[in-house]
């Protein structure tokens, strides 16, 4: 009898220390997610803390009056009389009509840094489309320039003043108050490529060229990816040489992207000759960059199905190739698809390979197709990041939201498609 | 003649067959010698379905099956019982040459199937699969609906031109199967959703949608409850008019309800074949007797 009690005793101490262990670990497990949920919020809260602003520009209206004398401007049908012509002039005198006592030209010049140096070039166009428009007033919307719209997004902190004469803030300070200076969605940012100007700087450049980059990539990587993957686990006898393919595509897994774009830099464009920073080349480097990740899952994801299922197809009859394709391919491609985009999406965030093949350019149109400049969504960002403009820089946390946007969708979907598509045995 | 006349004629006929006084000692269960390629009772058939001789089947090094001959007869049902990792499976599965997926798995001796050879270099395994279905131990439809896992098997043979002929095959397979009652109004639904017992109709419904000669049953009742097993042992009984059956069971009584003749292996060795009536009341090898009176196993 005393032996059992001593017995009971001795696991209910030990039940205590037990207890005690599990709750030290679960412990543990709080307090790591919650580091990582906090650095992710940290995260957060920093971009969109400097970046909303990215999404807001500030636009002057003014009714300027188109007239000849003063943009010594007779014929704008004129090629030689459009590139002679100063087309500031009527900007500053819609300006001086709000300031009349801004005269001399110290005062002129400073009024004129008030709107975006793209301003004048918005009239030249306007007269250049519609020649009958001379000597006659119209309302026009200007992007402000840069140190005005700043100052105008940070008006309760000083530090971003600076860069405006005490003049020139004043006289902002009161066109705000009229209504002249407005702030606005930036619908520039998705509508335009990169500028030497933040204000007139758009991320639709490098949308639209990260676009034909990933297409390329997707046309290359996942049906070689899906078609190795089904070879390597399903045909591919068992000897050294599989082996070691297997072990290499592990291995280039591990790579780091960087090697893939001297291999893109001495390949494709070294040997084959291709163009430099076009999206061609950019998907090529990163297809291969991603194919190692594809295989790998899709090799994972064809393992996972069910041996019985196989046996099944096999036990009526199906030949090898109809068991792969009517029944392991349909159950891996749940997991086959999830590893492909979020292989894809690593690409879309990859900057250092493109470095390399040259689509770090500063590249201001719209890229048009495969073969034509373009660059990236993250090295847009890099761009933007490494210049000293304060515009530049909210620019570069826009462009960042814009780019995690993308990824989070792409993550969204590849767990959409795997809800969709699973099937359970 | 019945199926078990056959089988005595042969036995008698046959010079392999072994006396039975040769096995029958007072040793003890562990001193006991299995004389290889010497299995006691009635291992041959005139005419028969699969003509086995001299089987080995080897996992790399390791061997599985040793020397085993055996005959079996058309419309026969015959079952594979023995202690578990004693080759029943294993030898089932060479008779569809299911082992072929295994790389390390080779396979000797001789085996026919209507006198041809099932491990021909130029056999095509296709086609005899398709002659020998089989049914798997644990209920595996396709992730598809009903309709679609019977008519599977007919799809990619090419047996039905025409969709109406299609609908007859799953009809005919579901009601032989016994299922089509149940299933009639839901033939779209997922198959995975039906009850286990069902499945296991299911997967033997899809099995005779092919029109095989000979279906092979791995253990097709070990995951199912007795209500369900009694179904299928039921259909197993109508189906082996018009089928060669081999069924591998640990269900002793099952074995005994089921099939005309009873096969016991043990560790590699076919030990005794036999009428089974006979393996369960008069067991002749020693070993066979340990394990049904449930000494071992």
């Amino acid at each position: 009898m005393t032996d059992q009690r001593s017995q009971a005793e001795l696991v209910r101490q030990s039940l205590k220390r037990r207890y005690r262990k599990e709750r030290r670990f679960r412990l543990y497990g709080i307090v790591a997610i919650f580091i990582a949920l906090a650095s992710l919020f940290i995260l957060f809260a920093d971009i969109i803390g400097k970046g909303h602003t990215g999404f807001v520009k500030t636009t002057i209206t003014l009714d300027v009056t188109l007239d000849s004398e003063t943009m010594y401007l007779d014929d704008p049908t004129d090629k030689d009389q459009i590139a002679m012509a100063d087309f500031v002039a009527p900007i500053i005198a819609a300006l001086q009509d709000h300031f009349p006592n801004a005269e001399g030209r110290a005062a002129k010049r400073e009024l004129g840094r008030l709107v975006g140096s793209y301003a004048a070039s918005d009239i030249r166009d306007l007269l250049e489309a519609n020649p009958d428009l001379l000597n006659t007033t119209q309302t026009m919307e200007f992007l402000a320039h840069d140190t005005v719209s700043v100052y105008v997004k940070h008006a309760d902190d000083p530090s971003y003043s600076i860069r405006l004469s005490e003049q020139q803030q004043a006289w902002v300070d009161e066109l705000l108050e009229k209504g002249v200076v407005d702030t606005s969605f930036n619908d520039v940012l998705f509508s335009r490529g990169d500028s030497r100007e933040p204000g007139n700087a758009g991320i639709l450049g490098a949308i639209v060229g990260s676009l034909f980059t990933m297409l390329v990539t997707l046309a290359i990587s996942f049906p070689v990816g899906i078609a190795a993957a089904i070879y390597l686990e399903e045909f591919a006898p068992q000897n050294r040489l599989t082996d070691f393919i297997e072990v290499n595509i592990n291995n280039l897994a591990a790579v780091p992207s960087i090697i893939f774009g001297l291999l893109g830099l001495a390949v494709f464009i070294g040997l084959f000759g291709m163009p430099r920073s076009v999206p061609v080349v950019g998907g090529l480097v990163l297809a291969l960059m991603t194919l190692p990740t594809i295989i790998i899952s899709s090799r994972a994801a064809i393992k996972s199905v069910p041996p019985s299922i196989r046996e099944a197809a096999e036990g009526i009859g199906a030949s090898k190739m109809q068991v792969v394709l009517h029944h392991v391919v349909p159950l891996a491609m749940p997991g086959m698809l999830t590893g492909s985009i979020i292989g894809m999406a690593q690409a879309l965030g990859e900057t250092a390979p493109l470095l390399l093949i040259g689509m770090v350019a500063f590249i201001v149109d719209v890229p048009d197709g495969f073969f034509s400049s373009a660059t990236v969504l993250p090295v847009q960002i890099y761009l933007w990041a490494s210049s000293s403009e304060q515009g530049f820089v909210e620019l570069a946390s826009a462009g960042i939201m814009v780019l995690l946007a993308f990824m989070i969708s792409m993550n969204a979907l590849a767990i959409w498609l795997r809800k969709r598509l699973e099937r359970r045995w | 003649m019945s199926v078990n006349e056959t089988i005595s004629s042969a036995a008698e006929q046959h010079e392999n067959s072994v006396p039975v006084q040769d096995v029958v000692t007072e040793k003890k269960r562990e001193d006991m010698p299995v004389q290889e390629g010497k299995t006691v009772g009635l291992p041959y058939a005139d005419d028969p379905k699969f003509k086995l001789r001299n089987v080995e089947v080897f996992y790399g090094e390791d061997r599985a099956i040793k020397d085993i001959s055996l005959d079996i007869a058309r419309n026969e049902v015959i079952s594979f019982i023995g202690p578990s990792g004693c080759g029943k499976s294993t030898f089932l599965r060479c008779l569809n040459r299911m082992n072929d997926s295994i790389d390390i798995c080779r396979v000797k001796g001789q085996l026919m199937l209507d006198d041809e050879d099932i491990y021909h270099s130029r056999r095509d395994v296709v086609e005899l699969r398709a002659r020998v279905g089989m049914v798997f131990q644990k209920p595996n439809p396709f992730p598809k609906s009903i309709y679609d896992n019977v008519a599977y098997g007919p799809r990619i043979h090419g047996l039905a031109n025409r969709k109406s002929d299609l609908d007859d095959i799953v009809e005919n397979s579901l009601r032989k199967a016994g299922l089509w009652d149940e299933v009639k109004d839901r033939l779209d639904a997922t198959a995975t959703g039906m009850s286990g017992g069902q499945q296991q109709r299911l997967c033997i419904a899809r099995a005779i949608a092919v029109s095989p000669e000979v279906i092979l049953m791995d253990e097709p009742c070990s995951a199912l409850d007795p209500i369900a097993t009694a179904k299928v042992e039921e259909l197993i009984s109508e189906m082996s008019e018009s089928y060669t059956i081999v069924i591998v069971t640990h269900s002793m009584q099952q074995a005994a309800r089921v099939s005309h003749r009873t096969a016991y292996f043990h560790l590699g060795h076919l030990v005794e074949v036999n009428e089974t009536s006979k393996v369960f009341t008069a067991p002749q090898h020693e070993l066979t007797e340990s394990y049904i009176t449930g000494r071992f196993g």
